[in-house]
Parts: structure tokens; sequence; C-alpha cells
């Protein structure tokens, strides 16, 4: 860009510059990180990271701390989680791939539909949707929960995979069906193939909203038998006087583990999402 | 099969012809879209206008619904302060962060654009919090940063200074809420770090030669280029924000307190519906809150005319 570099010095500063903002933005992580290594009454006589001792202890206390152990909640919230990007990544390329390549009547009026969807505020439907879960005896089930995705109501991933569908050579089709295949085996054979990038952008996407989601899990599951890991934690604040901070960090920290997991493995995809279509 | 080559050529767009092929071609779509209508139908039309019924209804979910025309919202804005102050809470939350967090964006995309070493590092520490601010986990650590004896006054007690319980303290508990929508600026900086690599850098080369500074150039050539993804960023941001709700929930454990400081609207909402069971004044609510960011996102494009620059206008 420049066609007089900058002085080497100038370069130098706004790496420190750098490096010491990202450390503040860490900050906070990086606190709770060592925070939940410390035996509770060091938490905060010691803002600093580095623990003068360590201990496993409040991960034992809060694992055990609820009616269940800590592990029974993250596994309800995967078991919600799996379920809803596998019904994402059907749903929503099956639609994707009707609006990208078919013909068909009154097409402009569903896509226009389709697009208002991702606009559209959540919170109009909620109301309607619990009552009509309630009227079905599905709460405290996950229907309420995986039944929207089954749907393909997550619009967002069916335009990304719109977008992507069309950016394909058409003569891939064509191809296809000279060869004798009928509109299902080039959807499997041809552009399922394909769409991986665009697949796996929406898988990462869907995972770390699920696993995120709160509003939706509070709404429909209150048997604490069926809670997920955030509805889980937030009954932390209720029952924990101030002395239950460090196991609450570190159940804190276990919850966020398999977002930062998918944050280390899916950044090309996850940088690339936002970069296309302004996911968060 | 048949193949008949001539009708695999892509049909004029627009265009709807019924012939044998092109039916089989719908009956085929509307098959691929099958669970698309159907959560069309029963998760989002059907609802929206359940809820446009229901606010005009006192409704408690075990008694029928009856009919009381507009008397929530001419409750909501004559008899209903809570609501009033849970709209400026929302109000002042979406107008001071949403700027804030944008410009954050804008000046971290600038100063990591082209040729910086590690950009892919700092990319990613940056993106991070975007990923988790949403979080339970997240709005629970904040609860203890801003706490009276958390990680704030701690570092300012190292200078003698005494900080407040920042987020038990009326004047102050927004605040956080807002510091915590800044830190995820993470999401709106990655878009635009994409909208500065589109800008030709010949440009650039062109601005230097003509004997312009660095300043100018960010004001003639980066600025106005970047200005639909400013545009872009904007719109998406306050309509996300306008729903924000697990950060005012976790940060207040879900009473909106101290002293309904961080009341948001979605909040207010979810307990007038769910905790008083009022389902017909949380529809009308739900509907305002609607009105309120389709009438911004509308505001937001009228105004576009006169600041967004799209590069065929000369």
């Amino acid at each position: 860009m420049f066609l007089f570099r900058p002085l080497k010095g100038g370069r130098i500063t706004k790496h420190i510059l750098l490096v010491g903002f990202g450390l503040v933005m860490l900050y906070p992580l990086l606190w709770m990180i060592s925070s939940s290594l410390k035996p509770e009454e060091l938490i905060f006589r010691q803002p600093g990271l580095w623990p003068s001792e360590i201990t496993l202890e409040n991960y034992t206390e809060g694992w055990t701390a609820l009616k269940h152990p800590f592990g029974y909640y993250l596994w309800n919230s995967a078991v919600i989680t799996i379920i809803s990007v596998v019904a994402n990544l059907v749903a929503c390329s099956l639609a994707a791939y009707a609006f990208a390549r078919l013909n068909f009547p009154l097409k402009k009026l569903w896509f226009t539909l389709m697009l208002g969807g991702i606009m559209l505020p959540h919170h109009v439907l909620i109301v309607p949707q619990y009552i009509m879960f309630s009227k079905l005896d599905l709460i405290n089930t996950i229907w309420p929960l995986v039944l929207p995705k089954i749907l393909a109501t997550d619009a967002f991933f069916i335009f990304l995979m719109v977008q992507f569908i069309r950016t394909l050579p058409r003569e891939l089709d064509e191809a296809a069906e000279i060869d004798g295949a009928g509109y299902w085996r080039t959807f499997i054979r041809v552009i399922i193939p394909l769409c991986l990038p665009a697949l796996a952008t929406t898988a990462i996407f869907t995972f770390i909203w699920t696993w995120n989601d709160f509003l939706s899990q509070l709404l429909y599951l209150n048997n604490p038998d069926n809670f997920t890991a955030p509805v889980a934690l937030r009954t932390f604040l209720d029952a924990s006087s101030d002395s239950s901070w460090g196991p609450m960090f570190a159940m804190s920290i276990l919850a966020l583990g398999p977002i930062f997991g998918f944050f280390v493995a899916g950044q090309k995809y996850l940088i690339r999402g936002v970069a296309t279509t302004g996911l968060k | 099969m048949a193949v008949n080559l001539s009708s695999a050529a892509p049909q004029p767009a627009g265009h709807y012809r019924s012939t044998k092929r092109s039916r089989r071609e719908a009956r085929a779509a509307y098959l691929f879209l099958a669970p698309w209508f159907v959560g069309l139908l029963v998760i989002t039309i059907g609802p929206i206008i359940a809820s446009l019924y229901l606010s005009f209804t006192d409704y408690n979910l075990l008694e029928e619904a009856t009919w009381v025309g507009l008397d929530n919202y001419v409750k909501m804005f004559t008899e209903d302060p809570r609501y009033l102050n849970s709209l400026k809470v929302t109000t002042i939350y979406v107008v001071v962060s949403v700027p804030l967090q944008l410009a954050f964006a804008l000046a971290l995309a600038l100063v990591l654009d082209r040729g910086l070493r590690g950009l892919t590092i700092y990319r990613s520490i940056f993106y991070l919090p975007s990923l988790l601010g949403g979080s339970v986990a997240i709005a629970i650590l904040w609860r203890k940063v801003f706490g009276a004896d958390g990680l704030v006054n701690a570092f300012l007690s190292v200078f003698g200074i005494e900080g407040t319980g920042w987020v038990s303290d009326p004047d102050t508990a927004l605040g956080t809420l807002i510091i915590l929508h800044v830190w995820t600026f993470g999401a709106p900086m990655i878009i635009f770090l994409a909208g500065l690599r589109q800008i030709p850098s010949s440009y650039y080369e062109a601005a230097s030669v003509d004997g312009a500074g660095k300043f100018r150039q960010f004001r003639s050539i980066t600025l106005p280029l970047l200005t639909p993804i400013i545009f872009f960023n904007l719109v998406l941001e306050i309509i996300k924000s306008f729903q924000s709700f697990t950060q005012s929930f976790i940060v207040s454990n879900g009473t909106g307190g101290p002293a309904d400081a961080t009341m948001f609207n979605t909040l207010y909402l979810y307990l007038s519906g769910f905790k008083h069971f009022d389902m017909g004044y949380a529809a009308a609510m739900a509907w305002v809150l609607l009105l309120i960011i389709a009438g911004l996102t509308g505001v937001n494009f009228l105004a576009s005319k006169y600041w967004v620059f799209y590069g065929d206008e000369k």
C-alpha cells in the first residue's frame, strides 16, 4: 500500500500497541482461567495472572455442586447442539439447492420471504411459539429447540448456501443430467461435495450459536433434569453466596471449552463466513 | 430418463413457462423446499399472526384469551413507566454501544490492514470475544470483573482509588453492559478488513504521487469507499443489539436491576410474558419492538442516500 514504507521504529510501536491492546482485551478471560485454579480466598486478593498456589479444588467442587454432575448438563447441551447442526445442514442445503438451481412458480415471492426471515426479530415469535409448544405438551423436551432447525428456519444459512451454489459452474449440473442423473442425484453427487466450505461455515456457526443460546433454553427447559450447560450455570447465581465464585468460574470455563475448540479448529471458515455474509 | 439438451440451458430469469419438463422441475423444487415451507408456516408466519392477535387480548395461558382491543398498547405508553424505562435503557444501550463498537472495529481494521506481520494472529485474538460475548459464562465473568470486589476495583486499588460496585450501582450498571458490547467489536472488524481489501492500491499510489498525505488519503479514498460497509455493519448491529437479552439477564440475575438500570426491553418482555404470564401484553411489546426495529432500519436506508457512496455515482 505504501510507496514509502513507514520507518521500522514505527512498525515496532504499532506491534507493541497491538499486543498491549490484545492483552487488555483478553485479560478478563485469562483472569478467569487463572482464578479457577486459585484457592477461593485468593481470587480477589490477587488480580495478577500467576496463581501463587494451584489447585483443582474449584473444578471438583463445581462439578458436583448442582443436582447432577456438571458433565450431565454439558451432555444435554451437546445433544441439542449436535442435532441442530445436522438438522441445519440437511434442511438448509435442500432449500438452498432449490432456490439456487431450480425454477418454480412464485420463486421470487418465496425467496423474498426467506430473506425477510433473516431480519425478523426472534422476539415476535417467542410468545406464540411458547403457547404452541406448551399446548402440544412439548415443554421440557428438546423439540421446541430442534424442530425450528429441522424445518430450516435459520434462513441465514440458506442464504449463505444459495450464494455459494450460485458460484458453481452450471455445466456441472448439465453434465450430470446428460449422464442421466435426476435432481436428487445431482444435488447429492455434484452440489453437496462442492459445497463443503459453505457447509463447514454453517456447521461451525450453528454449533456456536446453539451452544451459546440461552433465551430459548431458559424458556423451554425448566426441569433440572433437562438443563443445558448455560441454564445450569445460571442456577449457580441463584444458589451461590459470594463464596462459590471459584467453582462457578471453573464450570464457566468448561462451558466455553467447546466454543474455544471450534474457534481454534475452524478459524478459516469462521473468518470467511463473517467476511462474506456478516454472520456473527 | 430422456435427455433433452436444449432444455438444459438456463432459462431466462423471471420467466416461467409451463412445459412437461418445467412441471417436473417445479415438483422437485417444492419437494426440496418442503421442510422450509412447513417451517415458514408453523414456526414463522403462523406465530407472527398469532402474536398480532394476542397483542389485542388478555391471555395468561390457562384461561381463554379475551379481546381487549388496543388496551395493551395504551397501557404500555400511558400507565407503565417500567416499560417506558425499558425503552429508554435499550435506546441508550444501542445509541452508545453501536457507534463505539464500530469505531473500535474500524480503527483496528485500519491498523491491521495490508502487510502487517502477524495479521492473522491479531485478527483471531480480536475476533474471539465476538464468539464468546453472548454466552452465559462471559456474562457471569462480567458480573465479577465489575463487581464490588472484582478485577476492575482490584486494579484501581493499586492506584489507591476505591471503586464502587459497578454492576450494583444504578449509575454504572448499564455502562458495564455497553463495555461488554464494545468488547465484541471483532466481527464488524473482520467485515471492515474484507472491505478494505477491495480498495485497489492504485488509488493510494495515485494519491501519494499527487502529494496527498496519509490523513488526506484516508478522508478522500478509504472513508468514502468504505461507506457501504459502514452502513451494512450499522444496520446489522442496530438490529442485533436491540434484541440483546442474555447479558442483561445474567448481569442483573434476571431482575433488570439495580433500580431497573439494566432492564432491556427484551428482558421486560420476558418477565411480563413468562414470569407474570401476561402473554397478551408481552405480544404487544414484541410488536412494538418489531416496529421500532423495522422503522429504524427503514430510516437507515433512507438516510443512506445522503452519506453512503456507491462506486457508480460520479
